[in-house]
């Protein structure tokens, strides 16, 4: 079946399978490599986008299901010589360590501040529950996404 | 890990859902926002042969004054239960619990109906819709009708509604905002519940539901029976585990997850008992 869906501001008409996942989509078919597949079964976060501007679990969405959406990854959120904000946060809070989780990470906090633009502590920590750091970073996590907050 | 292959249809109205149900026959499931259905097919436990893609009957998400009851559309997602003013005022439960199912990329995409439906025990939603005497309204091929919660759990991922009929709309009656406590017992914070307990003041009494203490969503009988009869929350909660089934797995024993219930009774009884 065909699928069109406007990834980061550009329209990708792909023709897949109906059981293609929208994580396989971005990886394999549009060539986007910054979302991760981590646990696979909806539960680590890593392959969070936004779709309409919600954060979703790729790895748990049909790409049937986003046809004629739009969707934000990571390679959309900001460039190296101009970083996102949230980008910039965790840069300067160093809120990564190994990286895996952290392009999940950093969707998923942009959808956090879209829906409650300042958050307490807690509502960081809560609203981040669907995603997971093996790391253990999420002191410096929390902060980035705190700074980020007040930095827009 | 990818689902066995199938067929979509996506389809735009709930008439167009019944009558794919009808032509695809058995193997055919329907799709809300797949976030219990997609993660079974991809560990290939289920392996339809056809989706019906619902996903986009917008007019089957809403939230409505219906007098008596607040109506729900099936499709409404959770997020937008928990964000629902009408919902927050008239039946706080059920938003306060919408917030605390999954994570916010689960709510983002999960549904009221495609959680009553999928008939998971360790669910959140159906044990608050059981505890306030809810009900369903079912479409089929013959029409409608409407199944009231207390009928409509059979058994683990059984439900009354036939495979040819669709769930479009829940009934709540009006609770009001407040008068309620639920207590989910898990070991990272997005997980499903090993057990949850649910205490809540509707219609003149206190009701009581647990999850995950059997195949079906429960209502705890005996407590609801003691507190009915002037037993105080700490009496009363000593009899959450009667008349359950609860299973074992890698999370907890029959044993243990009895234990929880009748502590986190006793902690939603506390909650919500009266200010001495």
């Amino acid at each position: 079946m065909e699928v069109s869906v406007t990834v980061n501001g550009r329209e990708q008409r792909q023709d897949v399978e109906p059981r293609t996942l929208l994580v396989q989509l971005l990886r394999e078919h549009c060539g986007l490599t910054g979302t991760k597949v981590g646990c696979d079964t909806s539960s680590c976060g890593a392959c969070t986008v936004l779709v309409d501007g919600e954060s979703v679990k790729s790895c748990t969405m049909l790409a049937a299901q986003a046809d004629g959406r739009a969707v934000t990854t990571i390679e959309g959120l900001g460039t190296e010589a101009s970083p996102h904000a949230m980008q910039a946060a965790f840069h300067e809070h160093h809120g990564l360590q190994c990286g895996f989780c952290t392009a999940g990470m950093i969707m998923a906090a942009v959808s956090l501040l879209e829906e409650n633009p300042r958050p307490t502590e807690a509502d960081v920590r809560f609203g981040l529950e669907g995603n997971l750091c093996r790391c253990t970073g999420y002191q410096n996590i929390v902060r980035a996404v705190l700074a980020a907050a007040e930095s827009t | 890990m990818i689902p066995a292959a199938f067929e979509y249809v996506r389809v735009g109205s709930a008439d167009a859902a019944v009558s794919a149900l009808a032509e695809h026959g058995d193997d055919a499931k329907l799709l809300a926002g797949g976030m219990s259905l997609l993660p079974l097919m991809k560990l290939r436990l289920a392996t339809p042969s056809v989706l019906v893609d619902v996903g986009r009957v917008d007019d089957l998400s809403y939230v409505e004054d219906a007098g008596e009851h607040l109506a729900i559309g099936a499709l409404t997602r959770h997020r937008d239960l928990e964000t629902s003013e009408l919902l927050r005022a008239d039946c706080g439960v059920l938003c306060g619990v919408a917030g605390e199912v999954g994570d916010n990329q689960v709510r983002h995409r999960g549904t009221l109906g495609g959680s009553v439906a999928h008939g998971d025990p360790a669910s959140d939603l159906p044990a608050v819709l059981l505890a306030l005497n809810a009900s369903f309204v079912v479409r089929g091929p013959n029409g409608e009708r409407e199944v009231p919660a207390t009928s409509f759990f059979e058994g683990f991922l059984e439900t009354a509604l036939a495979p040819d009929e669709l769930l479009t709309e829940i009934r709540v009656p009006k609770c009001g905002a407040g008068g309620w406590s639920y207590q989910k017992f898990n070991r990272r914070a997005q997980d499903w519940a090993i057990v949850g307990a649910l205490a809540v003041r509707a219609g003149g009494s206190t009701r009581v539901a647990l999850v995950n203490m059997g195949p079906t969503p429960l209502r705890a009988s005996a407590v609801e029976s003691a507190l009915a009869s002037g037993a105080g929350p700490a009496e009363a909660a000593s009899q959450a585990a009667e008349g359950t089934d609860a299973p074992s797995d890698l999370s907890a024993s029959p044993e243990f997850r009895a234990h929880l219930a009748r502590v986190l009774v006793g902690r939603a009884l506390e909650q919500i008992a009266p200010a001495a």
